[in-house]
């Protein structure tokens, strides 16, 4: 079995923000279901603040508790923000990640990106 | 500690280990000195020879020990290939095959040795027609595992030796799944050259054997010393040949209990969990299969996920999940089989044996469906 931080395992576990957002402002759809892992990353803004964060990852217990982290950390953060977190925020924030499981927070990075951009073009269109 | 991955490992038999103990620091001496201390050793490894042969129905003769399956595997290859160059180059293979095979056949194709993968069916059985048909005047060497080490399908080697006979091409068996656990017999399966190895039939790891039949062209696989008849050299491994041949002696004298009660277990197991997880597969053949494996695939949700669960309620399995290892592949085994890759990502494996009993089967039945029930709530493809 893999080296997991006691933080993966905890995120895994009892992972945060499990779930889908019926009426999000922004979705984002990760990875591929060839590769074993698609997440995918739900938010509601308000005043370009993100509200609320939700996630569903099909995965491997790294992905999982990535995902989770990653709904956690932009809770409550103006978009800008958001923007500014990377896979390494997600992997520190974690404890660390085993090398082969780099790939994971990466997908949670790219996520996040997907969520907020999405939510850009639904704004730009209602204009 | 419930323990299910026998196809990875298994614990050595006390009764093994004992037998090889006094190997280590009494009877150390190198089989091939002359005084009477190292002929003690040397008739070790020859009785040794004996009970592996006789658990195949081989001739003493016919059997060379190796460090294991994967060299057994790797000699069998490159032995016969480098040997029969000067009649062809051509090698058939399957997809399914062990690693130990396929990264074997790919390092003789880069040696410029032409290699055929046969596809197989979606139980995992080997297309007997597209082999035949793969046969060419350049064909030197066919290669097919007994038994499946991922979903246990057992492959008509019978009729498979029967073709290579018949075309007059060498034929080689990976039976590191099945020798000690069924009843394997070289003469009635025709076979010219049979991988084996001791740790999956609780015997110590680190040592293994191939047969290859009387007359086979053959290259040594290890240059150095005339162990082995000068076809394997390096000092014998004394205490782990011996374990293999008790492990071999065991085996003969109880696979044909053992495998009654572990099949009750599988069967069990199977039983159990189709019922109470819904859109789930059972991989392989639903006969001609391993009596003690069970693969699984979990629709909507990934291996990994699974075993780590499992790991935390002392639950040891495998997954052909590609996050269990470095590549993103999912198997190459359930892929050959027609399984799309997402599905294949979620396979479990169950392989029982020797320590097994009742409750463990009860347990892992309690205890994988509420696993799998989270997991899917988290997964984006689970509509529940």
């Amino acid at each position: 079995m893999l080296e997991y931080t006691e933080k993966v395992l905890e995120h895994f576990r009892n992972p945060r923000n499990v779930g889908k957002i019926e009426d999000a402002d922004g979705v984002g759809k990760v990875g591929n279901p060839m590769c074993g892992d698609v997440m995918v990353i739900y938010i509601k803004v308000k005043d370009e603040k993100i509200v609320d964060c939700k996630f569903q990852t099909f995965g491997c217990a790294a992905a999982i508790a990535t995902s989770s982290m990653v709904t956690e950390l932009v809770k409550g953060k103006d978009i800008n923000e958001a923007l500014n977190i990377t896979n390494k925020t997600v992997a520190d924030a974690l404890d660390g990640l085993p090398a082969i499981k780099y790939h994971c927070s990466l997908l949670a990075e790219q996520g996040i990106r997907a969520a907020i951009e999405d939510y850009r073009k639904k704004k730009g269109s209602d204009d | 500690m419930i323990y299910m991955d026998y196809n990875a490992t298994t614990p050595t038999d006390e009764r093994v280990l004992e037998e090889m103990l006094p190997y280590f620091s009494q009877e150390y001496g190198n089989p091939s000195s002359i005084y009477s201390l190292a002929q003690r050793a040397r008739n070790a490894v020859e009785q040794a020879r004996e009970r592996v042969a006789k658990l195949l129905n081989a001739d003493p003769r016919e059997i060379i020990f190796t460090s294991g399956g994967t060299e057994a595997d790797n000699f069998a290859l490159k032995g016969v290939a480098y040997a029969n160059q000067d009649k062809g180059k051509h090698i058939i293979t399957s997809q399914i095959e062990h690693h130990a095979v396929l990264n074997a056949c790919k390092f003789l194709e880069k040696q410029g040795f032409p290699v055929t993968y046969l596809p197989v069916d979606r139980w995992g059985v080997v297309d007997i027609e597209a082999l035949e048909k793969s046969i060419t005047p350049q064909t030197i060497l066919i290669s097919i595992m007994l038994a499946n080490n991922e979903v246990g399908t057992i492959q008509p080697i019978k009729i498979i030796a029967e073709i290579a006979k018949k075309h007059g091409v060498y034929f080689h068996t990976d039976a590191v799944q099945g020798v000690g656990k069924i009843p394997v017999d070289v003469n009635d399966l025709g076979v010219d050259l049979l991988s084996l190895s001791a740790h999956k039939f609780y015997g110590p790891k680190g040592v293994g054997a191939l047969y290859v039949r009387r007359g086979v062209r053959i290259l040594p696989f290890i240059n150095g010393g005339e162990q082995e008849k000068g076809r394997r050299a390096g000092t014998e491994n004394v205490p782990g040949i011996v374990g293999l041949g008790k492990a071999a002696e065991l085996a003969q004298r109880e696979m044909e209990e053992e495998e009654k009660r572990v099949k009750k277990l599988r069967d069990k197991l199977e039983q159990k969990l189709v019922q109470k997880i819904p859109e789930i597969i059972v991989n392989g053949h639903p006969q001609k299969r391993l009596f003690n494996t069970l693969s699984i695939c979990v629709k909507y949700v990934e291996g990994e996920s699974m075993l780590m669960n499992l790991d935390k309620e002392g639950i040891c399995a495998s997954s052909g999940s590609a996050c269990t290892s470095a590549s993103l592949e999912p198997s190459h085994v359930l892929l050959a089989m027609g399984i799309p890759p997402e599905v294949a990502h979620g396979s479990l494996r169950f392989s029982l044996g020797k320590f097994n009993r009742e409750a463990d089967v009860e347990k892992v039945s309690e205890v994988l469906p509420p696993i799998v029930e989270e997991l899917r709530r988290v997964s984006p493809f689970w509509e529940g």
